[in-house]
Parts: C-alpha cells; sequence; structure tokens
C-alpha cells in the first residue's frame, strides 16, 4: 500500500504544481489544494501507517502499549487541513471579488495594485 | 584613544539636534573638537620622536580575528597632525564661509563624520577595520561633495566620485581578505613578520593587485583620476580638506604602510613607477592648460598624487624620505591655495584666472598666504618646498640607469607645477585691479588666518628643518623603512647637481608663467580630447551595466508568479535530480509493507481518477466535484489507517470547501486556457519531474530507520498527565494548546476577511 500512496503523493504535486503555473487564478486555487492535500499525504505516510490501530487509549489502560499509530503527524495534519481552510475560503472570495472588480480571470492581466475606473 | 576616534561620529549623531545652535553662534564652537584631538594626538610627538609607538586594542568581533586594534606610529601620527590640524582650520574657516548656510549643521555633521574616518583609517592596525574605515571616509566623502545637493553636476560629481572610489574599496577588501588568509592575521604588525613569507606566495600578485586598484582610485590615479577635478563642485572648505591632507592621500597612506610588508618587488616598484609618472606628467601637463583656479588645483594634487606614489614606488631610502616630507609639504601649500580660492571665489564670485587680478591691493594678507604658498609650491629657498623638491631628485637621481629619464620626467612636472602654483597663487593677485573689485574688502579674520598661518609653517618649517626632522619625518620615514639609517633634512645642501636642477626648474617655471597666457581658447582645444578620456569610457561602462542590471532584475524579477515558481522548482529539481543521479541507495524492504486490499485499489484509483479529471477538465464545475471527491477519499484512506481524528476534519472541511465554491461558482469567471499548447507541455514536464522527485525522495525516507521518542512521550502521557484517552486531541488542546489558540485566531481572522469581503460594496464599480 505504502508504494502506491508514494504514486498518489507523487501525481498529487505534480498536478498541484502544473495547475499553479496556470494563468488562471481559479486554477491557481486548486493547485493550491492539490498541494496542500499533497504534503498532509506525506506527512502521514512518512509517519508509517499502521492499519485499525488508533492512538486512543484503552477504557482500562492508562498509556498506548502496542503498536499504534503515529499521534504526531495526525495532530500537525488536524492543523494543516484547518488552516488550508482558512486560507482557501479566503483566497475563493478574494478571487470572486477581484473578478468583480478586474473583470478578468488572467493573472497577466493583474498588474496593477489600484482600481481602474471607466 | 577609541573616544578620540569616535569623537567625530558621536558630533556627527548629535549635529540634527544642536542644528539651531550651530546655526547660530555655535558654529565658533565646533572648531574645539579637532583642535582638541589635534592637540592630543600632539602630546605623542614626544614619545614617538624618540622612536616609541603606541597601541590600543579593543575587541570587536574577536572570533573572526577583527578588532579595533590602533597603532600609533611615525605614519600614523603625521596624518593624525594633518587630519586634526587641517581640520581645525577648515572648521574654522566654513564658520564665515557658510555662514548663515541653510543645511550648516548637516555640513559640520559630514565634516566631522569624515574626519572621524580619516583618523581610524589612518590609525587602524586592524587590515578589517581599516578597510570599513576607508568605506566610511567614501560615504561621507560622497556627502560632503554632493553638498549643494539641489545642483544635478553636483550629484552626479558626488556619485562619480563614491562610484570610482567605492569599486576600488572592493577590490581593496579582497585584497586585505587574501592577505589576512595568507599570513594568517588581520593585524598588520602580526602580518610584517611574516613579510618575505607573503611575498614568496604564489597569491602575491593579486594581492599587490588589488591593494593598488584600491589605493590608485582613492589617490585619483591615471586612469581613474577624472573623479577628482569632478569632485571640484563641493564647497572650498570640502575641496581643502579632501584633496590636500586626508581623502585622497588615504592611498598613498596604504602604499606607504603596506611599503615594508609588501614592497621591494620588482611587481610593486615597476607599477608605482609607471602609474606614478604617468600620472604626475599627465595631471602638471593638463593643470596648465586650465583657467579655474580650482580645476588648476584639482589636477595639480593629481600630480602631486602621482609624483608621491612615484617616490613610494622608487622604494629606495631616499625616495621614501622625500615621500614622507613631500606629503608634509603638499598638505602645507595645497591647503593654503585651496583656501585662497575660496576666498577669492566668496569675495569676487569668479575663480577664473583670466579675469582676476591685482586683488593684492584690496586682499593684503590674503595675498601675502598665497604668494608664501606659491613660493613654497615653486620650491624657491628657503621653503619647505624646496627642501621637498631637493629630496626629489636626489632620490630620482640616485636611481641606476633610468636616472635620467625619471629625473627628466620629475623636472617636466615640477616646472608645469610651479607653473600652476603661481597661476592659482601669483596671478590674481598681481597686476592692476579692475574696477568693479575696487569695492572688495577683507574677509573675517577665521577666513584669512587660516591659510596665513598654513604658508607660514611652510616657511617656518624651510627656514629650521630641524623642528620636523626629529619629530616627524624621522618617525615617518622609520615607519616605512625598517632599520634604516638616520635621516637628516637640511636646506642648503652646497652647490651640486640637485641644486642645479633646482635652479633649472624654478626658471623654466617663470619663463613658462610669462609666455603662457591662460586663454579660454586653449582650454577648450583639450576638450577635443573628451571622446577618448577615461571618464568618457567610465559612463559608457556605467550605462552599459545599469542597462545590463535593469535586463537581469527583468529577467529575475519579472513580477510573474508562475516564473517564479518555474525557477524555483526547476533550479530544485536539476539539483535533485543530479544528487539521485549521482547514486541513491533505493532499497524498499516488502516485508515491512502493509498488505493492500482491494478496497484500498479501488479507492486509490478512484484517487487517481479524479485528480486527473481536476486537472483536465474543461468546466469548472466538474473540476470542483473531482476535487470534492479526491478529499473524500482521502478521508477514506485516513480513516483506514488508524486516523479518525483526521478522516471526520477532512470530511467536514472538504464538504465546506465544495460548497463554497459552488456557491460562488457563478460568479467566478469562465474556466479558460490562456497558455498555448507548448507552455502546457513545458509545465506538464516540469510538474511531473517535481513529481516524481518527492515519490522518489519519500521512499528514500521510507527506508530510513524512525525516531518516535516524540510520539512514545505523548503516547504514554496522554492519560497520566492530561487525563485524555484520545492521544490527537490530548496533543492539540492540551500539549500544544496555545497552538491551537492561535490557529483559531488565524481562522477567525480569515472569517472576518470572508465576512467583509462579501459584505463590502464599492460604489460605481459593481451593481450586484
Amino acid at each position: 500500500m505504502e508504494l502506491i500512496l508514494v504514486v498518489i503523493i507523487g501525481l498529487l504535486y505534480a498536478s498541484g504544481i502544473y495547475m499553479m503555473l496556470r494563468r488562471s487564478m481559479v486554477k491557481l486555487i486548486i493547485g493550491l489544494i492539490l498541494l496542500g492535500n499533497g504534503a498532509n499525504m506525506l506527512i502521514f505516510l512518512l509517519g508509517r501507517i499502521v492499519k485499525g490501530k488508533p492512538p486512543i487509549i484503552d477504557s482500562t489502560a492508562k498509556m498506548l502499549t502496542e503498536i499504534y499509530a503515529d499521534p504526531v503527524p495526525q495532530a500537525l495534519i488536524l492543523t494543516a487541513i484547518v488552516i488550508s481552510f482558512g486560507l482557501q475560503s479566503f483566497a475563493i472570495i478574494l478571487v470572486k471579488r477581484a473578478y468583480k472588480i478586474t473583470q478578468t480571470d488572467d493573472l497577466d492581466e493583474l498588474n496593477t495594485t489600484d482600481e481602474i475606473y471607466e | 584613544m577609541i573616544l578620540a576616534i569616535l569623537s567625530g561620529f558621536v558630533l556627527a549623531g548629535c549635529t540634527p539636534f544642536i542644528s539651531k545652535f550651530i546655526k547660530g553662534k555655535g558654529s565658533l564652537l565646533l572648531p574645539i573638537l579637532p583642535f582638541g584631538l589635534f592637540v592630543y594626538f600632539f602630546s605623542f610627538l614626544k614619545e614617538i620622536g624618540e622612536g616609541q609607538t603606541f597601541r590600543f586594542n579593543y575587541d570587536w568581533v574577536p572570533s573572526y580575528g577583527i578588532n579595533f586594534g590602533f597603532h600609533l606610529d611615525g605614519l600614523a601620527i603625521l596624518f593624525a597632525l594633518l587630519i586634526t590640524g587641517v581640520g581645525t582650520l577648515v572648521f574654522t574657516y566654513t564658520t564665515s564661509y557658510l555662514k548663515g548656510h541653510h543645511y550648516l549643521d548637516r555640513f559640520y555633521g559630514y565634516l566631522s563624520m569624515f574626519m572621524a574616518s580619516m583618523l581610524g583609517l589612518v590609525l587602524s592596525d586592524n587590515i578589517i577595520t581599516l578597510f570599513i574605515f576607508w568605506e566610511l571616509t567614501s560615504i561621507s566623502s560622497f556627502f560632503l561633495i554632493g553638498f549643494n545637493n539641489d545642483d544635478p553636476k553636483s550629484r552626479k560629481s558626488a556619485l562619480l566620485a563614491l562610484s570610482i572610489t567605492g569599486l576600488g574599496g572592493l577590490f581593496l577588501l579582497a585584497g586585505m581578505v587574501l592577505l589576512g588568509y595568507i599570513g594568517g592575521s588581520y593585524q598588520f604588525q602580526e602580518l610584517l613578520s611574516q613579510s618575505t613569507f607573503i611575498k614568496e606566495h604564489t597569491s602575491y600578485g593579486w594581492i599587490v593587485g588589488l591593494i593598488f586598484i584600491g589605493a590608485f582610485t582613492k589617490s585619483a590615479q591615471f586612469p581613474f583620476h577624472f573623479w577628482l577635478p569632478g569632485a571640484m563642485k563641493a564647497p572650498t572648505p570640502v575641496s581643502t580638506y579632501l584633496h590636500s591632507a586626508t581623502m585622497v592621500k588615504a592611498g598613498i597612506y596604504l602604499l606607504a604602510r603596506f611599503t615594508p610588508l609588501l614592497g621591494g618587488s620588482a611587481e610593486w616598484n615597476t607599477t608605482l613607477i609607471l602609474v606614478g609618472s604617468i600620472t604626475m606628467v599627465y595631471a602638471a601637463i593638463h593643470s596648465v592648460l586650465r583657467i579655474d583656479m580650482k580645476g588648476i588645483l584639482a589636477y595639480s594634487t593629481i600630480s602631486a598624487l602621482g609624483i608621491l606614489v612615484f617616490l613610494i614606488g622608487l622604494g629606495t631610502e631616499a625616495s621614501l624620505l622625500a615621500a614622507g616630507v613631500f606629503i608634509l609639504v603638499h598638505a602645507l601649500y595645497k591647503a593654503t591655495l585651496f583656501l585662497i580660492t575660496g576666498i577669492v571665489d566668496h569675495e569676487t564670485g569668479t575663480r577664473d584666472v583670466t579675469v582676476l587680478s591685482g586683488l593684492s591691493k584690496v586682499l593684503m594678507p590674503v595675498a601675502i598666504a598665497a604668494g608664501l604658498a606659491a613660493l613654497s609650491n615653486a620650491g624657491a629657498p628657503p621653503f619647505f618646498g624646496f627642501i621637498g623638491k631637493d629630496l626629489i631628485y636626489e632620490a630620482t637621481l640616485a636611481y641606476g640607469d633610468w636616472a635620467m629619464v625619471l629625473t627628466i620626467a620629475a623636472v617636466v612636472t615640477n616646472v608645469c607645477l610651479l607653473f600652476a602654483g603661481l597661476l592659482a597663487g601669483v596671478k590674481p593677485f598681481v597686476g592692476s585691479l579692475p574696477s568693479n573689485f575696487t569695492s572688495l574688502h577683507l574677509p573675517h579674520p577665521t577666513m584669512w588666518i587660516p591659510p596665513l598661518i598654513l604658508a607660514g609653517l611652510g616657511l617656518v618649517f624651510g627656514l629650521f628643518p630641524s623642528l620636523v626632522e626629529g619629530l616627524i619625518v624621522q618617525p615617518v620615514f622609520s615607519s616605512m623603512v625598517i632599520d634604516g639609517a638616520p635621516v637628516h633634512i637640511k636646506l642648503w645642501h652646497g652647490f651640486n647637481l640637485v641644486l642645479g636642477l633646482s635652479l633649472l626648474t624654478l626658471t623654466l617655471g617663470v619663463i613658462l608663467y610669462m609666455i603662457v597666457k591662460p586663454s579660454s581658447s586653449l582650454f577648450s582645444k583639450t576638450l577635443k580630447f573628451e571622446m577618448i578620456a577615461p571618464q568618457t569610457l567610465f559612463e559608457i561602462f556605467g550605462k552599459f551595466f545599469n542597462a545590463f542590471a535593469r535586463f537581469w532584475t527583468g529577467l529575475f524579477q519579472n513580477g510573474y508568479l508562475r516564473n517564479y515558481v518555474i525557477t524555483i522548482l526547476g533550479f530544485l529539481t536539476i539539483l535533485l535530480a543530479y544528487r539521485l543521479y549521482q547514486g541513491v541507495n533505493l532499497y524498499i524492504d516488502t516485508k515491512q509493507l502493509t498488505a493492500l486490499t482491494i478496497y484500498e485499489v479501488i479507492v486509490a484509483l478512484m484517487m487517481i481518477v479524479a485528480i486527473v479529471f481536476t486537472v483536465f477538465s474543461r468546466s469548472r464545475l466538474v473540476a470542483v466535484a473531482s476535487l470534492g471527491v479526491m478529499g473524500y477519499t482521502i478521508c477514506l484512506i485516513f480513516l483506514f489507517y488508524s486516523a479518525p481524528d483526521l478522516a471526520m476534519t477532512q470530511f467536514s472541511i472538504d464538504t465546506l470547501t465544495v460548497i463554497l465554491f459552488v456557491l460562488v461558482i457563478y460568479n467566478l469567471p469562465k474556466y479558460k486556457n490562456f497558455s498555448s499548447k507548448a507552455v502546457r507541455i513545458r509545465d506538464g514536464i516540469l510538474s511531473v519531474f517535481f513529481g516524481s522527485l518527492i515519490a522518489i525522495l519519500t521512499l528514500e525516507v521510507l527506508s530510513e530507520p524512525l525516531n518516535r521518542e516524540t510520539s512514545i512521550f505523548y503516547a504514554e502521557s496522554a492519560y497520566l498527565l492530561a487525563k485524555g484517552k484520545n492521544v490527537v486531541n490530548v496533543i492539540l488542546v492540551d500539549f500544544r494548546g496555545f497552538d491551537t489558540m492561535v490557529e483559531i485566531t488565524v481562522l477567525v481572522i480569515a472569517a472576518i476577511g470572508v465576512f467583509s469581503l462579501l459584505k463590502l460594496r464599492l460604489k460605481s464599480i459593481e451593481k450586484e
């Protein structure tokens, strides 16, 4: 399974970069999301994957003893998912506003920081 | 000692706060600082005359061997006295010269900063500190030269001076670092003991070359001389200070200082003789053709600097002695002439020698000072200049096979310099007084006393050379020549060849003065050669350099996000690929891998299909929907591999993102391809390469053993310390509680941003 995940991570990175290189702003955001997911999967895999052993202490025990999934990468990814949601939602709305004002989605045409009055 | 050097910087830092005071009567108090320093250094004179030297050490960056090490010996004290002595007079002179000037406070700030930098430069024993002070003089002189900053010519000259001396400074730094690296120390006195080793090292040529460029740019040697005449745009006190005793002498100081360390080789001597003699003859001839008093003085200064470089290049005991004396001679008469030029300009409003005449009738003390300085410059007995000139001829005559050529060059230079001195120091004061100058009156004594003092010293030292012989000349000589014979300077040598040459120089100079009348037509003829002048070439180079910089910046800082991304990733990919190509131990232990089940394969396939759809779909809706599918498959993977919290979070966040996208999707632009097919293929190739590299790296890391220390700590303490059974949750809300709180804050800010962007209405632009 690790090998499949490795392929998927590579694919996520490749597609994320490809989308980031497009001139359309919407594609840029999609690229960011793909890249973010790729990074999450990378962290997840590098913490080693374990099936069916969540890091939850048994109700009778006081600590985790046998083999369990690593909680540290999970905590990291959880934070990352939430933060990237903040970023994505802000970016989506920003693009919407920018499009309203500039009437273009082309990054190359956004070469001024001032509003264009007609 | 450090206080003495830094006091100038302190004063410079204070000037903005006492500007009202300076612009009022306060300026008369400012010369106290340089005068105090002069007295301070003067107090060392006796011990130094007896052959002592002083060392002061203050740590700065000891780990790099850089400290404030100051070494006070003959050479240093000569310059320190010149800097503070001439400084005192210039400070005094300025009180009248720039009286009531709007930026007087600034002027004094720059001036004292410059003085302090110069002091640091000549006293530093550490060659890196020396370089820092060297650069500080370049910077503060930039402000001084460009002081009349509303004049574009003045600004241009300042920039030119800074770029030439700054450029030289870079080379100097390289030379110093190389020298320190080879010599194993940045302390000059320690390097001195390594002298023979350094001279025989293969990099010796580099060191000398780099230091030469530094010294030549600073001391205005051909072909870097052209910034100096331009620097005459500065107010006259600045010209006096920079060009008689300080700034341009820094290069000379450097060469003199390094003579015992690096000198004596063929490279050293030949280069210096060649550059020095070209400069002195070239500039001397130029000075004859000028009609602006400052222009004349500028070229005669370059020529004098050429003489000094030439003398240091000869490298014999006699020539180094001559150099030591000539530094003092030149400082005394050149400062006087500059100060007088300032008075003439201040009173009459012109510096054109073809117009000025007969001023002695109205400006008598000034005329006396000018006459004394011109005579000292001419090398007439019994002036100090006579001694200086004699020593030069003695040095050239004793120089083996080339004695003849070198002496002729020296005579030609001296004749022209004599002529230039007469032109600037005598011509404006003799003859009949034009009617429009009759109403002139003598300026404030603070202006005419300083030149009189300097010119008077030129006469006194000439009459009584024993005053300076033991106290200054001998220590200066022993700083340059180790274990040299005791020196002796005197006015009268008896009838010999040297005296004959001196008389010849005098006669020729006076004859030249009688025959050649300065005129603007002669001057304009020289302008025809501007085309091939080093200055023009340098300016062309400057333009080319600017254009290249613009092109280069445009290439890399072009403002397109994708170009930055491509550059960064391309570079990274090439670097990593090269590393992988060099050989990487890629070993996968199949036994360690988790077993594969059919539902996992299906999920993975779904994910791949979703990614492909996201990237290649032509419809926004399909792309967003596939993005959602991809998110859910990730969610499933989390679920399979023991991360229920992640699965829940991913599920809700993914849902929210898709909803948000769909909500605004009709307000989003159409999904278009802006780029051409070729560009897409290029990006595709780059992305695939990068993705593959990441995949390979991941495999690499997977084969490495994992350090589980942190997670074991959390697993063991989650319940015992924090009373929670879900370890991931405990980490987030307890162990890393602050992080989570800040994260929530970030989310709140993002939410406020989203909300306000949605609610914001810009008048007239959009009507939803």
